[in-house]
């Protein structure tokens, strides 16, 4: 298993080379420059800014220096936000994201199992029914369109109540997390949610489910043990790029709710074309996607017995 | 598993009722741990951001609370470009002359100046000190400005100092920085000498590029100065007491400040960062801020629910820019007149646009800029323009003549992609089509690649728009000088050009408006751009809060003078 791992691993740093790679050509060949501003510069001060940024050089050369920062984990210094490293953004905004999109997967993953068990439990009758409905309209209705329907609610439950019983926006306390976590969540819990009863109504016609019947096992202990231990199973295959998927991609949310993460700063930084930033959060998130990958994989032979970890 | 009997039925419901109630369980679990989960990430979060934010108004610290639309990248005023990092500065540093809360320019570090042909001197105030109670002195201001033109510091913004002699070659890494034309002859006097002569010299200085730095606390620094609250000195009636970064900021009335007509506040809180108009405004509506802007699609509700609505004009003119370069269609003087002729900018504005804050632009100056002794455009009234279709008609043919044109190819129209510039390029698609028959196709560009294609010329029309530095004319004057950067489409014109000189120099206020005059008629005539609309802005303040002001030059908001009055008026 220590060498599927590790195996996995290496697979896993080449992965995030070509990513780096790739990321790095496409960017120095979209139209435009990070120092193109509103103001034009002269050239003497541009010149005086390519030096600070090692613009002047070759692209070859940024490459080689670009590759060999990376190796030292050194991403290097903002285009647009002077003066500060892209280590230091990463730092400082990540933690809020992982903390957001860590609650929001949470919530996905507790409701999708429930509303899921629940459905198939009862499947054509009416729970199943009004939850399915629920689910579609999870699944359909875009994130911002939640959001700004949240907040709006969030401000008329407050104005009804007389007090701030719970924050619009901003980020800090348990109070601010809530509702930008369920938002954010809401998407895959829907989805996880029909995953679960998918996989729940197959394995409720399955053999080992008649013959736990038959041998006449309580209901608790055949749902427990034999229907939903099995039937989570594809769920928690799903979850690892889930969480990897909230996490970066959490920046409608972050917008609308006013919160610090590293999301927004990845969407700015395309549009300014900061390439240090984008190259940061592009070999970050894609480490960070390629881990999570490996994480569930390993997981996975521990949860069924039948895969062997080679 | 369609066929269900009935004994199997009841079977399968009694089955199911007790699974629900395993799973009720379940879910009973899961509650309670995501509640500890929740509570373990609070915990952790309240490690990386500060839990601030105690309503909009705070009356018995004395404090509000308010948005940053960013988060300012670092508050080194050498180096800083962008708005939220100027309105941070404009509270917790000052330069030697500053706006009062009228927009006239008040005496600041300086109590007094003097602005010559060759040169200036200011006389800095005694009680004039920083937040560690040092005094500050003239040699502040001697580093702080050396320190922009060092090539090494690579300020974007080190161009509004060329002005000084020697600037623009220190800049270039000519000559040494110490050969600045800035010598500070005591600790409170400070010599400045001008490349050229420099009437608007003390606009100039009342930007932050011109704010001082404590050299010895800069060099203590090490390299990271105004990166964090306690990485700077503060000169301004603020100073910032903490600075989550990404979150929030605190500033605190700065005890060694000497102006007691400014800082009535003891606490300003920036609680949040957003630019989005709509979380804005529900903050607002929840008592969390103190003000927000309001767009047109919310100006209903806002009256609906009695709001004091106040408009600004942020400064900012919007145009469509022509393409001068040789061998573009736009080019043609008929062709530039007839596009002229057949449109109004008030149409765009009242009938398209429909912002409520928006005016229809008739020249290349806003109406805000000042004349000599009223504003410029009533000394100076700008052409009149009417549509005229018979009169664009004829200079079409002309046009196609002098190009020997059968008919017009299409037009390329480059527009950013706000909503506000797409709709805008949509109306002038219609218009031109439906009045002269031309084809304008659209070239819809994200902000980078727009400017990478305004810069190279790939282009006939650009919808382009220009905000003042400072608070002079020619902030707008010299933007179509032959060798402006920022004169995008490349026009050329020694009448222009001689015109520009003048007021760059000229000495006599009189002679020097008149040129701004003479510029805003050639742009008229010569149809340089097609001014299209002056941008403003509805907002709403807190009514407990007075003296609140938004400006067009400087810094987008203004808290400097502002108070709590509970009277209730």
């Amino acid at each position: 298993m220590w060498l599927y791992i590790l195996k996995r691993l290496i697979q896993g740093v080449i992965t995030v080379w070509f990513i780096a790679t790739a990321t790095f050509f496409a960017m120095h060949n979209v139209p435009g420059d990070p120092l193109l501003n509103d103001r034009a510069m002269t050239a003497a001060i541009r010149s005086n800014v390519e030096a600070k940024y090692g613009l002047d050089k070759h692209l070859t050369t940024q490459y080689v220096i670009y590759l060999s920062n990376l190796v030292r984990g050194d991403f290097g210094i903002s285009f647009t936000q002077e003066n500060r490293e892209v280590n230091d953004i990463i730092r400082e905004h990540f933690p809020v994201s992982a903390i957001l999109g860590i609650l929001a997967v949470m919530f996905a993953a507790a409701g999708g199992v429930l509303w899921g068990a629940l459905t198939a439990l009862y499947r054509n009758r009416m729970p199943d029914y009004i939850i399915m409905f629920l689910v579609i309209l999870g699944i359909s209705v875009p994130s911002f369109v939640v959001a700004a329907l949240s907040q709006l609610a969030l401000v008329n439950f407050n104005s009804f109540a007389g007090r701030t019983v719970l924050p619009v926006a901003g980020w800090g306390t348990i109070y601010h997390m809530i509702v930008p976590a369920m938002v954010l969540g809401l998407g895959t819990m829907a989805y996880l949610t029909r995953l679960m009863r998918s996989s729940m109504l197959e394995i409720i016609s399955s053999d080992f489910v008649r013959t736990a019947k038959a041998k006449g096992l309580p209901p608790a202990r055949i749902f427990t043990r034999h229907q939903l231990r099995n039937a989570i199973l594809p769920v928690v295959t799903v979850l690892g790029p889930a969480i990897a998927a909230i996490t970066t991609g959490g920046f409608v949310v972050e917008l609308v709710f006013a919160i610090p993460g590293l999301g927004r700063y990845f969407v700015q930084a395309v549009q300014q074309l900061d390439y240090t930033v984008i190259m940061g959060t592009t070999v970050f998130y894609g480490a960070f996607l390629v881990f999570m990958v490996i994480v569930v994989d390993v997981i996975y032979g521990l949860i069924d017995p039948r895969v062997r970890l080679k | 598993m369609t066929e269900t009997g009935p004994s199997q039925m009841s079977g399968d419901q009694a089955f199911s009722s007790s699974a629900g109630k395993q799973l009720g369980l379940y879910a009973l679990y899961t509650l309670v741990a995501l509640s500890i989960l929740l509570y373990l990430l609070s915990v952790a979060a309240g490690s990386t951001a500060g839990g601030l934010g105690s309503g909009a108004i705070n009356v018995e610290r004395n404090s509000i609370t308010i948005t940053l639309r960013e988060e300012p990248p670092q508050l080194d005023a050498s180096r800083t470009t962008d708005a939220s990092s100027f309105v941070v500065l404009a509270h917790v540093m000052e330069g030697l002359i500053a706006y009062d809360v009228d927009n006239e320019l008040v005496p600041g570090m300086a109590e007094r100046w003097e602005i010559r042909a060759d040169g200036a001197t200011f006389w800095i105030r005694e009680d004039a000190k920083w937040s560690d109670g040092q005094a500050v002195t003239a040699h502040d201001f001697e580093f702080a400005w050396q320190h922009v033109v060092d090539p090494a510091t690579a300020s974007e913004y080190s161009f509004i100092l060329y002005p000084i002699k020697n600037a623009e070659a220190v800049n270039q890494g000519e000559l040494p920085k110490e050969m600045l034309g800035v010598t500070a002859l005591d600790a409170r006097t400070l010599e400045v000498e001008f490349e050229r002569p420099t009437p608007y010299f003390d606009k100039l200085v009342a930007f932050n590029t011109y704010f001082p730095i404590r050299e010895e606390f800069y060099n203590g620094a090490d390299g990271r100065y105004g990166s964090d609250a306690d990485m700077m000195l503060y000169n301004g009636p603020y100073v910032i007491s903490e600075w989550v970064h990404g979150a929030s900021m605190l500033w605190r009335k700065n005890p060694y400040y000497w102006n007691d007509q400014k800082g009535f506040l003891d606490e300003i809180v920036t609680a949040y960062i957003t630019q989005d108009v709509n979380a804005k405004l529900n903050l607002f509506k929840d008592g969390q801020i103190v003000d927000t802007h309001l767009i047109a699609p919310m100006l209903p509700e806002a009256m609906e629910r009695r709001w004091q609505i106040d408009r600004f004009m942020d400064g900012t003119v919007f145009f469509l820019e022509f393409n001068h370069r040789d061998g573009r269609l736009t080019g043609n003087y008929h062709l530039r007149k007839a596009m002229q002729l057949a449109q109004d900018p008030a149409e765009l504005v009242y009938k398209v646009l429909k912002e409520a804050a928006y005016l229809p632009a008739v020249s290349l100056f806003p109406i805000w800029i000042d004349g000599v002794d009223a504003k410029f455009r009533k000394e100076y009234p700008p052409a009149e323009h009417h549509l005229d279709l018979g009169k664009a008609r004829e200079h079409l043919e002309l046009a196609r003549q002098e190009l020997g044109l059968d008919e017009f190819p299409p037009i390329i129209f480059l527009t950013g992609d706000t909503p506000v510039s797409l709709l805008a390029a949509e109306y002038y698609q219609e218009l031109y089509k439906q009045n002269l028959g031309l084809d304008i196709r659209i070239d819809v560009q994200i902000f980078k690649q727009r400017l990478a294609k305004m810069t190279s010329g790939e282009f006939d029309i650009v919808l382009a728009g220009w905000g003042p530095d400072y608070d002079d004319a020619l902030t707008f004057g010299d933007l179509f000088a032959s060798w402006n950067l920022n004169n995008r489409g490349r026009y050329v014109s020694e009448e222009m050009d001689a015109q520009i000189r003048i007021a760059q120099s000229e000495l006599d206020p009189r002679l020097r408006m008149d040129a701004f005059g003479e510029i805003q008629r050639i742009s008229y005539d010569d149809v340089i751009v097609i001014p299209m609309y002056e941008r403003g802005w509805s907002f709403v303040v807190d009514p407990r809060l007075k003296g609140f002001r938004r400006r067009a030059v400087g810094p987008e908001v203004d808290y400097n003078y502002a108070y709590l009055d509970l009277s209730g008026n």
